[in-house]
């Protein structure tokens, strides 16, 4: 699903959502939503006034009018119903291009006899695969679920997921033995057993999320409702008394204006929207190619106060690399390199490949028939290649090094040992090389920070999120580039338990944790991590434990994810405000025009100078129904987050929803009324 | 500058010079810490506690608060009923009053025993001397129960989780002997050496120059009316209330009583500072109260001061401003601010007549009660300025994309419920009371044609009133309603009992249950509740909720009346 049009209304997406928007009209769905249902209910008395004008009623104001109120109120009602159903339609497109993916693909379903697997392959629909089956994949073959690898080693292309065109090694056993469904195994054999029961994938549950079918409201969006709830009940109050006020008045008011004001005046706006902007968050994080397992798990990321990151990967690049060459006194820099390159030949960890790298000498030249090679042990702590010339070239940590030239009687340089301490204050790991046992230089390894990542935590820590970063070095290395990549905090010789206290201790003081991980040694602090994201290309365990999914296996994603969080939130928040400031303006439209008829003085209380008691009342329902199509985009989008601070948020967003909010629907009214004033 | 202005300038000044201290000192005396009156009344409480079995150290959780304070207060009500309905035959009758009717009895216990005082009676006729004391005594225990109560979420609100928030006979003892008691007897002094009667005799007598027999009503009128105007309660000694001379008898008493009436409301804002040790915390609600209460006041004393334009309209000299309804020895711009400040605070005593107020000051003295928490009554004005806080860190707290919390502790769901339905209570309480008689009214006027001596949009403001200082236990009225009847005394009784106690139950609801939860460490993302931009969202939902939905009664009423005699 690479990349999305980020238009926000494809025509074939609204043609749905149109339907939708009528087929949600039943009462069974409206009453979910109490602001609206009042609007429904009002839109069904408003209908039945219509019906008893037209059959002969004289006090409740000309047909045609009361027509155009029931219509601009059942209007309102699609204006809301169609919120809601575009934000639906958009994240079932997206998670439909997800789903294509996995279409039915034929699985080689190896039969179990009895407890033991047989080589024996049957061919089957990837529907009919249950959870704990085991199916073979070869070169050329997609996947057909998810699954784990049990036996094997293979090169995956996950682009289809991820939009990430290099391919991925995956093999069993280790921390990287997850597939997924639809993604193409290119090279190799490997047998994976399934891990989900079909229609139970976290992307099942994920399009079931969006869908509405299993989406619950979230803690925050339940209160939020009960205070719009609030609302509306105060409002119900202040119209249902005014009947008796106006009674004493002797100032009639008729149904129409009841209905209006109500309408007018309970948070419609936000109320319409509302569902939207929690499926919109949703939807977004979807397009960041996370999948998320509940609403409420975007939400929470937004309040996160601590974020636990791996230095590998997320902010440092990789592993750590070879940056430069230090030969010893008298020892020729092109022979160093050499020896320093031989060594590395059969060293395939990425240090290693790098040494090569940066000695940028063709490996061809180099003749190895015969030569023993020295594998790294723990003991030994060093590596290296005994040539059938008599050459031996050793590398390693320092004082494994030093140790293997002294025992032969050679010194240790004094200006080895000053490279040595230098690279180490630096954040840099020395190996040393002997040939021979004698020292002949240094290798600096470096590990690079990736660039762009300090303004990265500076933007978190503006947010107030701590950044933790989570390392094997030791505490000098880790202490350095903590500083240098500018992280909060570090944890040194991390061990998995570390983690694990780490993030409750942090609990324990209030604050919410969110870490990143794939291995099964994670799975714990993942469950126990408030935000737990699991990478895709993770174990089992550790999908399980978390509560989103990371299809990107991208470790920087956090800061993303909390991100989208702040938005949901704040979107909520600011059409809420918008919504209530709305109602000062209402106010002044709606209420002069009730009592203008018998309490003439009250006109000076018109001060936007509306044409009419009936232009000012159809004027402010129109400007209720249109303002919620209008901020549709916005719902959808979701408010900019900038972090500035919360207090310099709040003034900004209160500047622009708040007193936005009470200005504009003057200006609005008063336009609508210019334009209805000519009928009415 | 106007000498009328100066003296409002010096009231206002002196209010909160002298709360800043006595906020500090309430602060101490509910934190346990020392204070110079320990001396004095330690011995005595502990005497009061060794008799009733009460253990004043003994912790208890929001609801033991709750249960302590509503079961004393049920109590209170039965023997204050017992007394009223009984006073003919019990002593100090000296001028042989009569017992009150039940429903009569029933609102004036409600009544006092709400903090609202609200009197359907005149207690030179209506009441025994044993009455007035009976009565008095409420007036201690009402207001104290009020800062007890507030003291509960002051304790609650601490940085910390904890279930303990104090002991509430403890609380309400010390709010007595410590903060009421010391300041009623001084200021009672104050008043006797002024002219206000303290006696037991029965009424006086004397012969006036036209040669006619005028009998003088008194009794112990100087420790009732401090105690009155110190607990925000409001109720009169004599029905004219602080307008009667025996009651204020001059400019500087006027000036005394005036500054007690809100001295306790604003010192408690700064008792919350020190209690919960976050200074800036309480000047910020300081400031909205003081700007939302400017607000009020400023546009009142303009027009008091400028006069009623309809007697203009007549060619009558105005200089003095509208004086109808006032007393000469106060002035206009004086009694407008004992107006506003009488309604802001739950008060309710009255130094004119509000119903004479010009039809703007009428709605801002309506305004005051219908917000009711721009100072408001002691400790309760600060319980509703709270359910305002809890819905505006809600909002905000979304506003800037983080789950809200406030102080520390994250608000949800079952918080907002409670915040909600307290929001909401005081608008149903007034205009389905307003409706009610309205529609009675409109429906039967000549039934009830007794009730209103102003029909049309001013007899529309008197039922408001009336029902708007019952619901914000206030107890002042706009007169010219007659109210003394079974439907205005159990309507006004039941709104009194409800605007009392559900505004004190669910505050303190709230802030148990946050006290309970997890502290959560303030970080660069918290929104700080203590800044301006925090004031202005706070007094933006108290304008929308609490102003704004009275806005198409006020219509009807004051506003309706302006534009007719503009």
């Amino acid at each position: 699903m690479a990349k999305q049009s980020n238009k926000l209304f494809e025509s074939s997406l609204v043609n749905e959502a149109l339907k939708q928007s009528f087929i949600k009209l039943n009462p069974k769905t409206m009453f979910k939503n109490p602001v609206m249902f009042c609007v429904w209910v009002g839109t069904i008395v408003m209908a039945a006034v219509c019906v008893w004008i037209a059959m002969g009623e004289r006090n409740q104001g000309s047909l045609v009018y009361n027509i155009i109120v029931t219509a601009v109120l059942l209007i309102t009602l699609l204006f809301a119903n169609f919120a809601e159903a575009i934000a639906e339609a958009r994240g079932k497109a997206q998670a439909d291009s997800l789903r294509k993916t996995r279409e039915e693909t034929p699985a080689k379903w190896i039969q179990p006899v009895g407890e033991i697997y047989t080589n024996e392959v049957k061919i089957v629909p990837s529907s009919q695969l249950k959870k704990g089956d085991v199916f073979l994949c070869e070169t050329g073959d997609v996947i057909p679920m998810d699954g784990e690898i049990i036996e094997g080693i293979a090169t995956i292309d996950e682009s289809a997921i991820t939009g990430e065109s290099a391919p991925v090694i995956r093999e069993s056993g280790g921390d990287k033995s997850s597939v997924t469904g639809g993604t193409k195994v290119l090279s190799d054999r490997i047998k994976v057993r399934v891990t989900t029961e079909p229609g139970e994938s976290f992307l099942d549950k994920m399009i079931a999320l969006v869908e509405g079918a299993s989406r619950q409201k979230t803690p925050n969006e339940i209160a939020l409702t009960i205070l719009l709830a609030g609302f509306t009940l105060v409002f119900i109050i202040v119209c249902v008394t005014l009947k008796p006020f106006g009674d004493y008045a002797s100032t009639p008011i008729t149904i129409a204006a009841f209905i209006s004001l109500f309408v007018c005046l309970i948070p419609t706006t936000i109320g319409g929207l509302l569902s939207a902007i929690g499926i919109a968050g949703m939807d977004r994080a979807l397009r960041a190619n996370v999948i998320t397992k509940s609403g409420k798990a975007v939400e929470t990321a937004g309040d996160l106060d601590t974020l636990l990151l791996d230095k590998t990967g997320t902010i440092t690049i990789g592993n750590r690399k070879a940056t430069n060459f230090y030969p010893a006194n008298g020892v020729d820099t092109k022979v160093f390199i050499e020896a320093c390159v031989l060594s590395s030949l059969a060293d395939e960890t990425p240090e290693g490949k790098s040494i090569i790298e940066l000695a940028n000498l063709d490996k061809k030249t180099f003749d190895t028939t015969g030569a023993a090679f020295i594998e790294f042990t723990a003991e030994t702590r060093s590596s290296g290649i005994n040539l059938p010339s008599g050459i031996r070239v050793r590398k390693g940590a320092a004082d494994s090094i030093k140790n293997i030239a002294e025992r032969a009687g050679n010194p240790f340089p004094a200006e080895t040992a000053d490279s040595v301490k230098t690279i180490a204050s630096n954040g840099g790991t020395p190996l040393v090389v002997s040939q021979n046992e004698k020292i002949i230089g240094v290798i600096e390894l470096q590990d690079i920070i990736k660039p762009g990542i300090q303004e990265r935590f500076e933007r978190l820590r503006k947010m107030g999120v701590k950044t933790v970063m989570v390392t094997g070095d030791n505490p000098l290395t880790a202490k350095f580039i903590a500083e240098k990549a500018g992280v909060d905090d570090f944890i040194a010789e991390a061990k998995p338990e570390d983690k694990m206290n780490y993030i409750k201790r942090e609990q324990q003081g209030g604050k919410l944790v969110a870490m990143m991980g794939d291995g099964t040694n994670d799975a714990p602090a993942l469950a126990q991590a408030d935000v737990g994201v699991a990478m895709n290309s993770g174990t089992a365990a550790a999908k399980e434990a978390g509560n989103m999914v990371d299809l990107d296996n991208d470790p920087t994603k956090l800061i993303e994810i909390v991100e989208i969080g702040k938005q949901l939130l704040m979107t909520r928040g600011t059409l809420t405000t918008f919504s209530i400031a709305n109602d000062v303006a209402k106010y002044f439209a709606i209420v002069p025009a009730l009592f203008i008829a018998s309490i003439p003085a009250l006109q000076g209380m018109n001060i936007m100078k509306l044409h009419s008691p009936e232009s000012a009342i159809l004027s402010a329902v129109i400007f209720n129904a249109i303002i919620i199509p209008l901020l549709i985009p916005l719902a959808l989008r979701g408010v900019a987050y900038k972090p500035i601070g919360a207090s310099a948020l709040l003034r900004r967003n209160l500047l622009i929803y708040g007193l936005g909010g009470v200005i504009v629907p003057f200006i609005g009214i008063k336009l609508i009324d210019l334009l209805v004033s000519i009928w009415f | 500058m106007n000498t009328e202005i100066i003296g409002v300038v010096i009231m206002f000044l002196a209010t909160i010079a002298l709360a800043i201290p006595l906020g500090k000192y309430i602060g101490k005396v509910y934190s346990g810490d020392k204070t110079w009156a320990d001396a004095i009344f330690n011995p005595i409480d502990k005497i009061f506690f060794k008799a009733s079995g009460i253990n004043p150290l003994k912790e208890m959780n929001w609801k033991q608060h709750l249960v302590a304070l509503l079961t004393l207060n049920a109590l209170w009500f039965l023997l204050s009923m017992f007394v009223l309905m009984n006073m003919a035959w019990l002593p100090l009758n000296p001028d042989a009053n009569p017992s009150m009717s039940a429903d009569l009895a029933f609102n004036t216990s409600v009544s006092f025993i709400s903090n609202t005082n609200l009197q359907h009676y005149s207690g030179e006729s209506g009441v025994s001397y044993l009455g007035q004391m009976v009565l008095m005594l409420w007036q201690f225990i009402s207001a104290a129960t009020g800062m007890a109560i507030c003291a509960v979420v002051f304790i609650a609100m601490k940085d910390k989780s904890t279930e303990s928030l104090g002991n509430f006979y403890n609380l309400f003892i010390k709010s007595c002997t410590r903060i009421l008691l010391p300041i009623s007897i001084i200021i009672a002094i104050v008043l006797l050496f002024n002219g206000t009667p303290m006696t037991f005799k029965g009424k006086d007598q004397f012969i006036s120059l036209q040669g006619d027999t005028v009998n003088v009503s008194r009794g112990p009128a100087a420790a009732l009316v401090s105690i009155k105007q110190l607990g925000t309660n409001g109720g009169g000694f004599f029905g004219a209330n602080s307008a009667h001379p025996l009651e204020n008898p001059n400019y500087f008493t006027n000036v005394i009583e005036n500054v007690l009436i809100i001295l306790i409301p604003i010192a408690m804002v700064f008792a919350l500072g020190y209690i919960i040790k976050r200074k800036r915390f309480a000047w910020l609600i300081f400031g909205v109260m003081t700007v939302g209460f400017l607000l009020l006041l400023l546009p009142s004393i303009q027009q008091e001061m400028k006069g009623n334009p309809a007697i203009h309209r007549m060619g009558i000299n105005q200089h003095l401003g509208s004086m109808e309804g006032k007393e000469v020895r106060f002035g206009s711009a004086a009694s407008a601010y004992w107006g506003i400040t009488t309604t802001c605070t739950s008060n309710g005593s009255v130094n004119a007549m509000h119903d004479s107020f010009t039809p703007l000051t009428g709605m801002f003295a309506m305004l005051g009660m219908m917000i009711n928490s721009f100072f408001g009554g002691v400790g309760v004005g600060f319980l509703n300025f709270y359910i305002f806080i809890i819905i505006a860190v809600f909002i905000s707290g979304l506003m800037v994309g983080r789950t809200p919390e406030f102080l520390g502790k994250k608000i949800e769901a079952k918080e907002m419920k409670i915040a909600a339905i307290i929001a909401l209570l005081h608008p149903l309480l007034i205009l389905s009371g307003t409706a009610l008689s309205s529609w009675l009214y409109a429906h039967n006027p000549t039934t009830y044609a007794a009730w209103l001596n102003n029909p049309g949009n001013h007899g529309f403001s008197e039922m408001l009133y009336e029902m708007t200082s019952s619901s914000a236990n206030n107890g002042s009225g706009f007169e010219g309603l007659g109210d003394n009847t079974p439907f205005w005394n159990i309507v006004c009784g039941t709104i009194m009992l409800l605007g009392r106690f559900l505004p004190i139950i669910g505050p303190v609801a709230i802030a148990g249950i946050l006290a309970k939860k997890k502290y959560i460490p303030e970080s660069a993302g918290t929104l700080k509740t203590d800044t301006g931009t925090f004031g202005i969202m706070v007094f933006a939902v108290i304008f929308i909720i609490a102003a704004l939905s009275f806005f198409p009664a006020l219509a009807l009423g004051p506003i309706a009346e302006y534009f007719g005699i503009r």
